[in-house]
């Protein structure tokens, strides 16, 4: 929303008018579909389920899924220069990992989460790195990353880890009371912060400029002098971050490490990111299209709990179906160009 | 030309050596194999067994790398597989019988041909991009086995079925015969006739291969229903081992064994280009590596991380990147960008 106002300021004096007049850029076309749709599947569920229409039932969309937002959002810069991470999921299992066995040694909170934060993003500064300077595609580097993490989880341990750090638990009990009567958790306000953080960073920086550019051509982001090195490997570590950050928030969410957290969970931020409208060739997208694309597939999930009667296995064929239909439609628009 | 062929093999062949060597030190009767009730034995006709449907699915895979495509669905394939024939066992009247057998089996690969022509359709009809178009199906097909077996654990009881995964014929595992059948088969439709080089010319320009004649659409949609029927094959093989279809587990992961089993036989993912031997080693190995790990005393979980190690270390000796700058040290950074570009 904060990338729409600078648009609707330019238009003139007379508000009523140009709010009627008013016609999106077309960059954002798949963000409004993403949201109609997210709208679209709302309305449905409070017309099906009493009590749907909750708003707590909306906040908890982001309690249960402010880990998949965070993933979602390093997923999109890697996407937007049109390469891919599948490492993500496998990190995020290794985080949860390592925040347990280094409390369980005693470790205190604040160093742990630096020791965390810093593994993911060194392992996707080595990514990434791989990726610029050997020319091997994303997709099989990030594949050995996927591995390699969890090879490393099990090696720290084959057994899950309880995690009893108070700082830890305190801050995973603990919620934030908004106007209403209703909470959310400290982990959504970390989410929301890091989804703004992102956009300004895609937006308003020369570093966000690159990222469009490179996934626009990298050849001509090259002849422009542009830093594509630079930004090539800054997207896998933003990624690596901010899949260790989202594990911090899975092992705050599950309280426990385990190698077996997160199981396919690349495939969930990828599906985002693209019900979300970001190209999976690059260079077009947007963060919040992101963020609307985990909570498209949180609504999902909620519309099973709600029901009862329908299968966890629906979920998947949903979001495969879903996933089928952006796809299409993104095939449609990027034809009529060329 | 031909000393290139054996350049390209020869990497995979010394690490396989190197694998079985390691195991002879660990277990001296490794290379031991033994007739029992007319059945041979030991720990190479186990890995050959347990390899099969991972080589089968590599076989299918490295025909859709070398057009430059990808599957990531082979994993999804497998459990609906299974799952269509144990549950149409399961369903029908007599369950030990031999026709229902082979109808349950018939009926799952043809259910996974379909799933190819699917992928395929998307890929070479509407030309969306490979790893999307065949994510669709790895997000879905999961959810649709489970939907088949209706999240249960399935299991049968019928010989033949048995059979295909854990039988043996003229003392030898059948799963072993089936995939060496189906290798020996690819094997000869694609360097006995033209169909290999066509594989490759699309893999390396797709439009110039139209414009010269090569019916180039065909030719991809075909690579893909090849895998998807490489995969119901190893799909019914999986759950025939255990007798049993487990839609959340069958499979899991075997799409990347088997990209990486195409990678370790030298095919490169950016197409052009396969080797058939080189994915029957890179599956050896793969399989190879998951009974040595256990055998020299680490726990089989780590395995994860030497596959990681060899990708990496095959992907670096494949890049050309890597290769200028392991032999030409002293040549300008600038000189190699521009010849890149």
């Amino acid at each position: 929303m904060s990338v729409q106002a600078p648009v609707i300021k330019d238009l003139g004096s007379s508000l009523p008018e140009s709010v009627r007049r008013y016609t999106p850029p077309p960059r954002f076309y798949p963000v409004i579909a993403t949201f109609a749709l997210f709208v679209g599947m709302f309305g449905a569920g409070t017309i099906r389920y009493e009590g749907f229409s909750s708003p707590q039932v909306i906040l908890n969309l982001f309690v249960d899924n402010a880990f998949l937002i965070v993933l979602a959002v390093g997923m999109t810069f890697v996407i937007l220069t049109g390469g891919i991470d599948l490492s993500v999921g496998s990190v995020v299992a290794l985080s949860t990992m390592i925040a347990a066995s280094t409390l369980r040694a005693g470790w205190p909170a604040p160093l742990t989460i630096i020791a965390v934060l810093l593994t993911g993003s060194v392992l996707g500064l080595l990514m990434g790195l791989v990726i610029h300077y050997f020319e091997i595609q994303p997709f099989i580097v990030t594949l050995a990353g996927m591995f390699l993490a969890r090879g490393l989880c099990y090696l720290i341990s084959v057994e899950s880890i309880p995690i009893k750090n108070e700082t830890f638990t305190s801050f995973a009990m603990g919620t934030i009371e908004v106007p209403g009567g209703h909470f959310i958790t400290p982990a959504v306000v970390i989410s929301l912060v890091v989804l703004v953080i992102a956009a300004w960073a895609l937006h308003m920086t020369r570093f966000g400029r690159t990222v469009y550019a490179v996934g626009g051509s990298e050849q001509s982001a090259l002849l422009m002098g542009l830093a594509v090195a630079r930004t090539k490997v800054g997207v896998y570590v933003i990624s690596g971050f901010c899949s260790s950050l989202a594990g911090l928030l899975f092992s705050l969410y599950m309280l426990s490490g385990y190698s077996l957290h997160a199981v396919g969970m690349e495939l969930d931020a990828i599906a985002a990111v693209v019900i979300g409208g970001t190209l999976l060739t690059g260079g077009s997208g947007l963060v919040l299209g992101s963020a609307l694309g985990v909570l498209v597939l949180g609504t999902i999930q909620t519309f099973i709990s709600f029901d009862g009667n329908l299968s966890s296995w629906w979920t998947k064929i949903t979001i495969g179906v879903l996933l089928l239909v952006f796809v299409m439609i993104q095939r449609i628009f990027t034809r009529r160009p060329a | 030309m031909r000393s290139l062929t054996r350049h390209t093999l020869f990497w995979p062949l010394l690490a396989l050596a190197l694998l079985l060597v390691v195991n002879v030190i660990a277990t001296p009767s490794f290379f031991s194999i033994r007739i029992q009730d007319g059945h041979l034995y030991g720990s190479l006709i186990d890995i050959l067994r347990n390899g099969a449907p991972t080589l089968l699915i590599a076989l299918g895979m490295t025909l859709v790398i070398a057009t430059r495509g990808i599957d990531l669905s082979v994993g999804a394939i497998v459990a609906i597989a299974g799952a269509v024939t144990c549950t149409y066992l399961a369903g029908s009247p007599d369950e030990g019988s031999v026709s229902r057998a082979i109808v349950a089996m018939s009926l799952a690969v043809g259910v996974c041909v379909l799933l190819g022509l699917w992928n395929g359709f998307l890929i070479a009809v509407l030309g969306i991009q490979p790893i999307i178009a065949t994510l669709v199906l790895m997000t879905a097909g999961r959810g649709l086995a489970m939907l088949i077996t209706d999240g249960q654990i399935i299991t049968v009881n019928n010989a033949l079925f048995k059979k295909v995964g854990a039988g043996f014929v003229l003392g030898l595992p059948v799963a072993i015969l089936i995939a060496m059948a189906v290798f020996a088969v690819t094997a000869v439709l694609t360097r006995r006739t033209a169909l290999g080089m066509l594989i490759e010319s699309v893999g390396i320009n797709p439009e110039a291969s139209r414009l010269a004649g090569v019916r180039a659409r065909t030719i991809t949609w075909t690579v893909y229903v090849f895998v998807a029927f490489c995969a119901g094959i190893a799909g019914v093989m999986i759950a025939s081992n255990t007798s049993a279809a487990d839609a959340n587990n069958a499979g899991l992961f075997i799409e990347l064994d088997a990209i990486l089993a195409v990678v370790i036989g030298g095919t490169s993912l950016a197409g052009g280009r396969f080797s058939l031997t080189g994915t029957l080693i890179g599956a050896m190995f793969i399989q190879t590596l998951a009974t040595t790990i256990p055998t020299i005393g680490i726990p089989s979980e780590t395995n994860y991380l030497f596959k990681a190690v060899v990708v990496i270390l095959v992907c670096l000796l494949q890049s050309p990147k890597a290769r200028a700058a392991l032999s030409v040290r002293r040549q300008s950074p600038l000189l190699t960008k521009g010849s890149a570009a």
